[in-house]
């Protein structure tokens, strides 16, 4: 048992102001607490935080994912002559972008977060879990848009594609990037190492460059239905629908509704994460 | 205000890795109470690994405890741990969220996420920042900063967006003597003049003399002793400490030197004795004269300090306090 004085005479300590007020029972009524942030203030806050850190961190980052795409396509011009296939590539690489920011930077953001001890900063403020979540989840989404319009812009002139429908991007970009940006803060946050984490987000990557770039008329069987797992692949997919001469916007919307879908369930599932994380 | 009962966090057993041994089930807190009064310093003392950090971790909600209650101004933190946030503010010891950030924006985000508006988080973070002497370099990111600097805009963006409960988790290390006054001027006026309480844990001993109301000396986990500084200095108030410094080695031919070495803590030429007033005049005599003096370099004498009272009290960390 602890030795603790219960109460110090009063010459011992100094006085300290009137204590809080008190009801019958002797003990202290409970004080009224601090307001609570709201979401959408603090979500807000944690996205300009999160944005102002690209410019001191971020940059050379994002010159890495834009040359590595680019650079993919050129490779790529080698193997595919045109038509459909190039369609995939130009629509794959773009979105490669996205999912080395999103998925892997953030996977890895999280991770090295959460073990440093940086998370105790935000779990000792009155924030909703959602607003850290999304906040970070959408300011690595954008880091992606300067990279994603470079190289979609690039591929579209190298393999003579038509540049005219290249406004899909503005739905496609922030679609796929909360798709992979949740599973990418998800898995940051579940792994048990730091290590662990960084490499989830590198093999989430790498699927996505090599099932995303790679036409998939070629592909076994069983490398297309992993390829349909990958969220990735319906931003791809929409992206790329919008090369045809007459696109079928219906299949472009059907995409763009999965990767909303799989983006609503992993930002959740990357909330409720944070939340454990939090409190251990 | 704050009050702790019964409080244990055991760590479980690590099993070991290849080519690394597991360790041990760790008992970081032992059912340990405490009252903190409103308005008061309250300082948590002991070497590293005693368990002040965990401790404060149970305290802000960070960790459940296996046992034990945690109420802070009347609220159960232990059932409800997300209302922490809504009565205190923390400043723990890793900066990692905020390292990549501007001075000023970590200070007004974080205002922000304490509920403040745009306006109030901007005020509040101007206020704050010239009160601790950082406008100068508001602009700059806390990671080109160096450690003490870093340390003080961590402290700012604790202060922004007001709570009665400050838990200060070692916020003057790497300061220098500068920022640390601006550290203890910007807490004692919230103290006197909002009552704002402060629970400190520190490995200093100097920092905790001067400082704190009460402190609470931890070791192993478990509450050794808990009074003001001074209450526990009495404790101890019949001995003198006397540190002896030898150019070379000790002269342990003299048989007074020889005699003195078995209650001496050596550390490499440095011998640190605890003796009562009279043996404490008798061992300077003997030091200071014949051919032990040719072997001094030097010798200090001195009250006892709560690192005294810490070894006192069956402190089992020989080194580990600060004395800075």
């Amino acid at each position: 048992m602890s030795v603790v004085p219960a109460d110090l005479p009063a010459t011992e300590a100094p006085a300290p102001p009137a204590a809080g007020p008190r009801d019958g029972a002797g003990r202290t009524a409970a004080a009224e607490l601090c307001p609570r942030a709201r979401l959408w203030p603090s979500l807000a806050a944690v996205y300009r935080a999160q944005l102002s850190r690209a410019r001191v961190a971020r940059i050379p980052l994002l010159f890495v994912a834009t040359f590595q795409s680019v650079g993919i396509m050129i490779m790529m011009r080698g193997v595919v002559s045109g038509g459909g296939e190039a369609h995939f590539v130009v629509a794959g690489a773009s979105i490669v972008v996205v999912a080395y920011v999103a998925l892997n930077l953030l996977s890895q953001y999280f991770g090295q977060l959460r073990f440093s001890g940086g998370l105790d900063h935000y779990a000792t403020l009155p924030v909703p879990p959602a607003a850290v979540v999304l906040g970070a989840a959408a300011a690595y989404a954008s880091f992606t848009v300067p990279g994603t319009l470079v190289t979609a812009v690039f591929g579209c002139v190298l393999f003579g594609l038509p540049l005219a429908n290249l406004w899909v991007l503005v739905a496609v970009i922030p679609l796929a990037g909360a798709a992979l940006a949740g599973l990418g803060a998800a898995c940051g946050l579940l792994a048990p190492r730091p290590e662990l984490a960084t490499l989830l987000g590198q093999l989430g990557m790498s699927a996505a460059l090599l099932l995303g770039v790679l036409p998939p008329d070629r592909m076994p069987g069983i490398v297309r239905l992993a390829r349909d797992l990958l969220p990735s692949t319906y931003g791809v997919e929409a992206y790329a629908r919008t090369f045809a001469e007459r696109p079928d916007w219906t299949y472009v919307a059907v995409d763009m509704a999965v990767c909303a879908g799989v983006g609503v369930v992993s930002l959740a599932v990357a909330t409720w994460a944070y939340r454990r994380a939090a409190v251990r | 205000m704050c009050a702790v009962r019964g409080l244990t966090k055991t760590y479980p057993a690590a099993r070991g890795r290849r080519g690394t041994p597991g360790t041990p089930e760790v008992r970081a807190t032992d059912d340990v109470a405490l009252d903190v009064r409103r308005g008061e310093i309250f300082g948590l003392l002991g070497p590293n690994g005693a368990g002040k950090s965990t401790l404060v971790r149970q305290l802000t909600g960070l960790m459940r405890p296996d046992h034990g209650t945690v109420e802070i101004l009347g609220h159960d933190i232990v059932a409800h741990p997300e209302r922490a946030a809504r009565l205190l503010a923390y400043l723990g010891q890793e900066a990692g969220a905020l390292d990549e950030l501007t001075v000023s924006l970590a200070a007004e985000t974080t205002g922000r996420l304490r509920g403040l508006d745009v306006a109030r988080a901007r005020a509040e973070r101007d206020a704050v920042l010239e009160e601790l002497g950082l406008t100068a370099i508001a602009g700059r990111a806390l990671k080109k900063l160096s450690g003490g600097q870093r340390r003080l805009a961590c402290f700012a963006a604790a202060l922004v967006g007001e709570r009665p409960l400050l838990v200060l988790d070692e916020p003057t290390t790497g300061m220098d003597p500068v920022a640390r006054r601006a550290v203890w001027s910007a807490v004692d006026r919230r103290r006197a003049e909002r009552g704002t309480t402060v629970l400190l844990v520190t490995h200093n001993v100097i920092e905790a003399e001067t400082v704190l109301d009460r402190v609470a000396v931890l070791d192993g986990g478990r509450v050794i002793a808990c009074d003001t500084p001074a209450g526990l200095k009495e404790r101890v108030s019949g001995e003198v400490r006397v540190e002896l410094v030898w150019r070379e080695r000790a002269p342990l031919e003299v048989p007074e030197v020889a005699a003195l070495r078995e209650r001496a803590v050596e550390s490499g030429r440095r011998w640190t004795l605890r003796l009562a007033p009279e043996e404490a005049r008798a061992a300077v005599a003997t030091v200071t004269g014949g051919a032990a003096f040719t072997a001094l370099d030097d010798f200090t004498l001195a009250t006892p300090s709560l690192e005294d009272v810490y070894l006192a009290l069956g402190g089992a960390a020989r080194q580990g306090l600060v004395k800075a």
